[in-house]
């Protein structure tokens, strides 16, 4: 049971006070977005077994959407922020880099 | 036979009797005896049969890890399956049944099977059990539930009566395990300044060192493991607790515990068992190691025991197991068995040792006792049925064939010592093949990472591979200092205790028995007892093609007992390995999982059960409902009145009469249910164009508008009245079960999408009480009630209006879900109730009816009103239902509209929305399918539709329904067939799904 840290109120927010939402960063595609858009915005998902990055929302808590960066296979978290934001902070990639030279997600490397 | 010895036994007491019943003979044992230690001193050796070959089988071991010393506890609404013998603390008025047999335990129908064991081989079911598939329904299903599980379920309307609860604990070092191992490990790390948990699942501390011997400080092991429970009982950051296993390690340091407190003492208070929800910064396992049997045949019968088993049951409860035993090993340890029963004045004919040079010190201490040693021996067989009969012996390095005969009544083996990796490999951590000691150990490189990707788990004691009392103590005061370091705990502990135990010699890895064992006796080498696995069944497998060990698991059902394979699953890898010609480690091992030992269904549910199994909501009218008959209907967390029937009448005639009351003059509905959200902004109007399929932010303030709202799917999600308040507010109607779901729906957008838009949103569903006043004298019961102008000039037809009704202020919308003039009030939650007996009081002269959600229902179908939930099921969207008037065709995006251009759900051939009406009047089954001719490609009859809402209408005392048909709208006046359960059908014409007041006239007076 996973523990992670709540960027907007500080807790650290045990699982069954989250709810999991699946894969960060996704771009919305609307009308007028080609069928391929729209197909992998709706449905294709990174699998990765490694660095990977997530949304949460703080439910039985502050009620906030988060971003989570963490390992899927070692469970370590190497960070967590805020959702109002397209990517993942300079700072945080930068330590992921450190910890995992070479790791690659989407378009990030 | 077993008998009690006459002297000796460390944790019984002799002084006090218990009585306790087996299979209805009363029996006597001490206090602090086992089940299985008492029914042994009551020399009942049988203890159950085996699951698939009716075996009978004895007490093998002495701990969790026993399997077949199963036995039904307790009865009625305290009966228990599937209870361990062996960890089960007798007590006045205990009472076990054995299981899995007819019609008793010495007399089985059931082991004809083990003559038909020839035809049961391994993956017997899947062979057996494919044709012919109409064998399934009648034969091979009700053989399968026959079998199918151990003990006896408990009766159906039986209801558990004890108490079970959560208990959240927090600490730096959590230590599983009470041995010396743990209790070192404790000790260092609570020296060291951490805050230290330590778990032991026995009601004992100090694991087996009392029974194996050795000094620890120049003390024996009993006086010193006193000596440090009483030191780490008095340290105030320790907190220790027996009788509670560790049961799982997860992610992040969360570990699961499970305390029985009152299994031992029915009697007692309090809660039965307690489940600890652990969060540890660190986690030892000092979890020990448990024996492993030896393959020969006839290794199941009654009286062969573990060897290390057989001693507890010497030392710790005075169990003369039989008075000649024949010792069979390939290690040192088992020789301290033979010393235990010398010891105890029992005959010890042979020891036989496997090792072509035998042992080291422990053997010469044997000899020196005068007992007989053979070197580079074994058991061909175990003669016997129900008792130990004799041995064959003959040579470890041979087929067997040439034996000597040697009489005993018990049999004790050891097959060497596997490390308790189990909670180490729970969340992750490694183990590396140990050559030397042929088990498996912990790989420290490879251990369960946290939330820091730090190791948060390190083994202890003989749980991380060390087998000497003085490596141990070591070991796990090493794991002890560790673990409070990396809490940040900066104290040094003190050094570790020297111990001293004999050297022991290197184990010879023994996987057959003898080694080159032919069929027949291979087939009575038991692997796994509890679910009947031999070694014959592993080689099988292998030559069938199951190479990975989770499918030969699976194909053989090794390991998959509740036992789950803790004395089969090395020896069934090993068996496994040698025959597919590989290394063990190559072969690996199966998935170890969570919970180590089984734990109750009570302590996982815990409080949670009967009323408080989950909270219900009530609205402010919820008593008067309650009061005057409310027949409930369980709507999301809310109970709301499926209908009020009066004295004598069934609830169905109650609904009837609440649609004619309410049609005919005056129906009250209590919709405070209704989810109610307040969305404020100066953005709201954007955003809610975004949210549903129609426009709202050209709502004109003081006016409603009926809403969808889809997924990013498309499909339709919720619906509703929207009412702007103001410029910068609306508030959105959602349905019941639908409020606590789109108020998240709308944050997720909101925070996650559109963050930059000033919008705001509130569920205030609990905040308002809301009645439905409806009926053709609505208007005439407010009017009465006085305070504000409702005429039809000043508040028409989908417009609210903010005022005093008889003194209550309240919000008054013009909507109508049934047709009728219609005015949905609310009012301060707080003053719901007096609002409500308000309007039941000034209502009588219209003999104003409440009614229920299913007049509710009703009376939306005759108006063909869809229902979320109904109508929709996750894959319709509003073109499929004739809502395109609701979806606007000037918004250039909303959430779903991009999902209504995709191919599929453009298909012309979607069912869409009609209404349905049988021939003859009747009412349609809910869920009926339209059937059209021929067969699709996999036989099955085609179909063209299906019947979404289905209701008898007292309003035109006849069958209604609305149902997706297959280019339905364009069908009207068509008649087609519809299923009606089995192979009856049903003829309905399709027609408009509005079958009353098709004009609206009644709504808009
Ligand atoms: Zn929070």
């Amino acid at each position: 049971m996973l523990l992670l840290t709540c960027p907007y109120c500080g807790v650290d927010a045990e699982e069954t006070e989250l709810h999991a939402g699946g894969e960060a960063h996704l771009k919305r595609f609307g009308p007028g977005a080609s069928d391929e858009d729209f197909t992998a915005y709706l449905f294709h998902r990174e699998n990765p077994k490694g660095v990977h990055f997530e949304r949460w929302r703080h439910a039985n808590g502050c009620g906030k959407w988060f971003h989570a960066a963490r390992c899927t296979n070692t469970l370590e978290v190497f960070g967590t922020y805020k959702a109002q934001t397209t990517e993942p902070p300079k700072d945080l990639l930068d330590t992921i880099r450190a910890k995992r030279p070479g790791f690659r997600w989407r378009d990030l490397a | 036979m077993s008998t009690r010895l006459p002297t000796q036994g460390r944790l019984i007491n002799r002084d006090r009797d218990v009585a306790f019943t087996f299979n209805g003979t009363r029996l006597t044992g001490h206090d602090g005896d086992t089940l299985a230690s008492a029914l042994l001193a009551n020399g009942q050796t049988l203890m159950g049969r085996s699951f698939k070959y009716h075996r009978p089988r004895g007490v093998v071991a002495s701990g969790s890890e026993e399997p077949n010393a199963l036995v039904n506890l307790g009865e009625g609404d305290t009966l228990e399956p599937n209870q361990r013998a062996t960890t089960t603390e007798i007590f006045h008025g205990l009472k076990a049944t054995s299981q899995n047999h007819w019609p008793s335990l010495d007399y089985d129908i059931g082991a004809v099977n083990t003559l038909l064991a020839r035809f049961l081989p391994a993956g017997f079911y899947y062979k057996m059990f494919i044709h012919p598939r109409p064998f399934w329904k009648y034969v091979y299903e009700p053989f399968i539930r026959k079998s199918a599980g151990l003990g006896k379920a408990p009766a159906a309307e039986a209801r558990d009566p004890d108490r079970y609860e959560h208990f959240y604990a927090f600490t730096d070092v959590l230590v599983i395990g009470g041995g010396v191992a743990g209790l070192q490990a404790a000790l260092s790390a609570a020296q060291s300044g951490a805050k230290v948990l330590l778990l032991e699942q026995t009601p004992h501390w100090g694991g087996r060192t009392p029974v194996d011997g050795g000094t620890i400080d120049g003390k024996d092991a009993e006086t010193w493991i006193a000596e440090t429970v009483a030191a780490l009982d008095a340290m105030p950051n320790v907190t220790l607790r027996s009788r509670t296993v560790g049961a799982g390690v997860y992610d992040h340091g969360y570990v699961l515990g499970y305390e029985r407190l009152t299994d031992h003492a029915p009697e007692d208070r309090g809660p039965r068992h307690r489940l600890w929800r652990i969060r540890a910064a660190q986690v030892i396992t000092a979890t020990g190691a448990i024996e492993r049997p030896l393959s020969f045949a006839g290794n199941d019968i009654p009286g062969v025991m573990l060897a290390a088993a057989m001693r507890d049951y010497v030392v710790n409860y005075a169990i003369n197991p039989g008075d000649r035993t024949v010792i069979v090993t390939n290690n040192d340890d088992a020789y301290r068995t033979a010393i235990a029963l010398h010891e105890a004045g029992l005959k010890v004919p042979a020891i036989l040792d496997a090792r072509p040079n035998g042992g080291g010190a422990l053997m010469e201490e044997a000899k020196a006792l005068g007992l007989t040693v053979k070197t580079g021996a074994a058991i061909a067989k175990v003669k016997g049925h129900k008792a130990v009969h004799s041995v064959l012996v003959t040579q470890q390095d041979s087929d067997g064939s040439e034996t000597t005969e040697i009489f005993c009544d018990a049999v004790a083996m050891s097959g060497g010592w596997s490390p308790v990796v189990h909670l180490w490999s729970h969340c992750g951590g490694k183990l590396t093949w140990d050559a030397t000691q042929a088990a498996f150990r912990p790989d420290h490189d490879k251990a369960p990472t946290s939330h820091d990707g730090q190791p948060f788990v390190i083994p202890a004691g003989s749980a991380d591979g060390e087998m000497n009392l003085s490596a141990i103590l070591q070991n796990a005061a090493k794991a002890g200092q560790t673990a409070a370091t990396r809490t940040g705990a900066d104290k040094s502990s003190d050094a570790a205790p020297t111990a001293e135990a004999p050297d022991e010699a290197p184990l010879a890895p023994v996987w057959m028995m003898p080694a080159n064992a032919p069929l027949k006796l291979r087939a009575k080498a038991w692997l796994d007892y509890q679910n009947d696995v031999k070694v014959s069944d592993v080689q099988l497998a292998a030559q069938e093609g199951f190479e990975s060990v989770e499918h030969t698991k699976r194909y053989t059902t090794l390991g998959m007992a509740t036992d789950q394979g803790k004395l089969s699953n090395i020896n069934g890898l090993a068996t496994l390995a040698n025959a597919l010609g590989e290394d063990i480690p190559q072969v690996g091992t199966t998935t170890f999982r969570p919970p180590y030992t089984p734990i109750s269904m009570g302590a996982i549910a815990g409080e949670a059960r009967g009323d408080i199994f989950q909270p219900i909501r009530k609205t402010p009218m919820h008593d008067w409902h309650d009061a005057n008959g409310a027949h409930w209907e369980p709507v999301g967390h809310w109970r709301r009145p499926y209908a009020f029937p009066r004295k004598g009448e069934s609830v169905k005639d109650a609904v009837n009469r609440e649609v004619l009351a309410t049609r005919n003059s005056l129906g009250l509905l209590d919709a405070s249910t209704l989810g109610k959200i307040i969305v404020k902004g100066p953005d709201a109007g954007r955003f809610l164009d975004m949210l549903y399929t129609n426009m709202m932010s050209t709502l004109k303030p003081g006016n409603c508008r009926y809403g969808l709202m889809c997924t990013e799917n498309g499909f339709l999600a919720d619906d509703g009245v929207v009412a702007r308040i103001d410029e910068d507010t609306f508030l959105c109607h959602t349905t019941t079960g639908g409020a606590d779901r789109i108020h998240a729906h709308m944050e997720e957008w909101l925070q996650t999408e559109w963050w930059d838009w000033k919008v705001w949103t509130v569920n205030a569903t609990e905040q308002f009480a809301q009645v439905a006043v409806v009926g053709p004298n609505a208007r005439n019961l407010l009017e009465k009630l006085g305070g504000m102008d409702v005429s039809k000039d000043a508040l028409g037809f989908m417009e609210w209006k903010d005022g005093d009704l008889a003194g209550v202020p309240a919000r008054v919308y013009r909507i109508s879900f049934s047709g009728e003039l219609s005015y949905e009030i609310a009012v301060p939650a707080n003053l719901g109730r007096a609002f409500w007996d308000k309007l039941l009081e000034a209502g009588k002269e219209w003999d104003i009816t409440p009614y229920g959600t299913e007049a509710l229902h009703i009376m939306r179908a005759e108006k063909g009103f869809i229902m979320i939930g109904d109508e929709t099921d996750g894959t319709v969207i509003p073109q499929d239902l004739g809502l395109d008037w609701a979806i606007s065709k000037k918004k250039d995006d909303y959430i779903g509209k991009r999902a209504q251009a995709r191919s599929h759900m453009t298909d012309p051939d979607r069912w869409k929305l009609v209404g349905l009406e049988t021939l003859d009047g009747s009412v349609l089954k809910d869920g009926a399918y339209a059937i059209a001719g021929g067969t699709n490609a996999n036989g099955q009859t085609n179909t063209e539709g299906r019947v979404t809402s289905t209701y008898y209408s007292p309003t035109l005392q006849k069958g209604i329904a609305m149902g997706l048909v297959l280019n339905g709208p364009d069908r009207m006046g068509e008649v087609i067939t519809f299923t009606d359960g089995g192979d009856d059908t049903k003829t309905a014409r399709i027609v408009s799904p509005v079958f009353y007041d098709p004009d609206g006239e009644k709504q808009n007076v």
